[in-house]
């Protein structure tokens, strides 16, 4: 050996294929083997897919989703328009062009936004409440038995409780409408992102904490360091479904409201019976939670980047 | 043993006088290991399973001792006696004349695989640390640098450890446990789980590296030419219940390179631990039988 290098160690080892090409493990088999050439021809192809390929097949997934919505649309349209009934009735509904053009108008005036806005404000504040609590409440069930055991109690008896029935507790115990509201929105998002956290935390590497303690990590270090980026994962999933399910109890929160919020719009509109307003209310609805949901993930994304260059194991 | 001269000044910050187990700033000596008499006894359902049984081992500063033995012969389990994740059942683990009653910096780790925080970079992983220890961010990370240039990773400073080859996430997690400059180093089959070049390729990596630092190295392992060619004894281990049953000085010339694998005295080695571990498994079985 040369004594007179220094002791840097030799890099002669392979370097880890570029991740853009997953399907290495599949090329060249050792030793040939004459058992379902087929077979294995069939299964090399499948796994080996450039990158072009991957893509226009993703490509056409995408146009396929739009069609099936443009589908459900046009069969609407045509059932609105004719009148079917045949158990199900279109008599009364309104067209998706009705639906549109009432939207239009929705657009153009100043109340639609005006509800928005409210329903925006209370999300905000009662998802904001749910993931402070919820990931403290999850972090200290699935790091201390004492705690689960004290808490899982009420979790199981409570998350089962449709956001409408707390409805008149809510009135009861709460000082204002909004405050009603907005607990009846942060119980639907904050049970989701208990579970989700607490499903996280117990399912820390111990191997990882055990190299954290022989590097001088301390419990508070391990939790930072260790036990909650391992449990981002499922954390996010949790703020993900927290978030969708907020908005599903905001409307039923905004059953008692007022005077503003989308669910508010929703509710008076099958009181004053406008049938396309109602279906506005509802897509509303419907794409705010969506819309949140994918800003969630967006905005976790970092968190978790180094989840994406897959590939060793 | 000749100094190794250090003529890269990316290596400027090793701090040698820390490096070296037997030469201290005072002279001190560091890294002795003192297993006294240890039996460490595991409550499972089917009752007490009893891992080690009076286990005395001492390992001098600056030696690399392997501990060779079948699976489940509890020669991890010693280890990690020595590490400070469990504690003895009877007797006493001493790392320089203080009881080891919890893990700590002094002692690093390597583990088998898949020990590397994922969701850090190369560079994070090994500044972990010298954080820990209450260094700065920024004198963590030019230690970190320093420690992936010893194992030649430096250009690997930002990757995550997902996207680096098996012996390149073992080659980190050296650097890792030796940022903290500890006095021991405790390696669990670390390269059990690469493939056989690799494997070669990471065991001489090792001496170089360990040529530098001199600290003691306490290496488990089944693999028997792994043993030889690593280590200046072999501690041989029998199972259940996990005994130490052989003690082997290896004699060979440092340092070693892979041709050492086929010489007569390697061979001769090589056979004294397989004759030794044959006649344990032999026994263990009739062992059992009689049992069942």
């Amino acid at each position: 050996m040369d004594s007179t290098s220094n002791a840097v160690m030799r890099t002669t080892e392979p370097v880890a294929e570029a991740p853009a090409n997953p399907a290495s493990d599949h090329v060249a088999p050792k030793e040939p083997t004459p058992a379902l050439p087929m077979a294995r021809q069939k299964a090399d192809n499948e796994s080996r897919l450039p990158t072009r390929i991957w893509l226009k097949n993703t490509g056409v997934r995408y146009v396929t989703r739009i069609l099936a919505l443009v589908t459900a649309v046009a069969l609407w349209q045509v059932a609105s328009t004719n009148g079917f009934h045949f158990y199900i009735n279109f008599d009364n509904i309104p067209a998706p062009s009705v639906v549109g053009t009432a939207l239009v108008a929705e657009l153009a005036g100043h109340e639609f936004y005006l509800h928005i806005l409210h329903s925006l404000e209370r999300i905000a504040i009662a998802y904001a409440l749910a993931v402070v609590l919820g990931v403290l409440l999850g972090v200290a069930m699935g790091s201390s038995r004492w705690a689960e055991d004290i808490i899982l109690p009420y979790i199981e008896l409570l998350r089962p409780i449709p956001g409408v029935a707390w409805i008149p507790l809510a009135i009861l115990m709460l000082p204002t409408e909004q405050s009603s509201i907005i607990f009846i929105t942060f119980l639907g998002a904050l049970f989701p992102v208990v579970i989700n956290t607490v499903h996280g935390v117990e399912q820390s590497n111990s191997v990882l904490i055990r190299a954290a303690r022989s590097l001088g990590a301390s419990k508070k270090a391990i939790l930072w360091h260790v036990v909650l980026p391992g449990a981002m994962p499922s954390i996010v999933t949790g703020l993900a479904i927290g978030m969708g399910v907020a908005w599903f109890s905001l409307l039923a929160g905004e059953i008692i409201s007022g005077q503003y919020g989308i669910g508010y719009y929703t509710w008076n509109s099958y009181t004053l019976i406008q049938y396309p307003q109602i279906i506005i209310g509802m897509f509303t609805i419907g794409g705010l939670g969506t819309l949140c949901t994918l800003l969630i993930r967006q905005a976790c994304n970092p968190l978790l980047k180094w989840q994406a260059k897959g590939g060793r194991s | 043993m000749s100094t190794v001269p250090v003529n890269d000044n990316r290596l400027a910050v090793l701090d040698h006088s820390r490096l070296r187990a037997k030469a201290g700033k005072s002279g001190d000596e560091r890294g002795r290991i003192s297993v006294r008499d240890v039996d460490i006894v595991f409550d499972t359902a089917s009752g007490p399973h009893v891992a080690v049984q009076n286990a005395s081992l001492t390992v001098r500063p600056g030696e690399f001792v392997c501990l060779l033995g079948p699976s489940g012969c509890g020669k991890s389990t010693l280890m990690n006696a020595i590490a400070g994740f469990v504690a003895p059942t009877r007797g006493e683990v001493t790392v320089d004349g203080y009881a080891v009653t919890e893990p700590g910096p002094d002692r690093g780790m390597v583990f088998q695989q898949h020990s590397l925080f994922p969701w850090k970079s190369v560079k994070e992983n090994v500044a972990f640390g010298p954080l820990m220890a209450g260094v700065g961010q920024n004198e963590a990370n030019s230690v970190a640098r320093t420690f992936l240039s010893l194992v030649g990773l430096a250009a690997f400073e930002n990757a995550y450890p997902n996207t680096l080859s098996g012996g390149m996430q073992q080659r980190v997690g050296i650097a890792r446990a030796l940022a903290n400059y500890p006095s021991v180093l405790l390696m669990d089959e670390p390269f059990g789980a690469l493939d056989a070049q690799t494997r070669i390729m990471m065991q001489e990596n090792l001496l170089d590296i360990w040529r530098e630092f001199h600290n003691t190295v306490v290496f488990v392992t089944h693999d028997i030419d792994e043993a030889v060619f690593l280590s200046d004894r072999i501690v041989v281990m029998s199972a259940s219940p996990g005994r130490i049953i052989a003690d082997i000085d290896v004699d060979l010339p440092r340092p070693r390179e892979q041709s050492l694998l086929t010489s007569p005295d390697f061979m001769a080695l090589k056979r004294q631990c397989l004759d030794l571990i044959r006649k344990e498994t032999l026994n263990a079985f009739q062992r059992q039988n009689k049992a069942g």
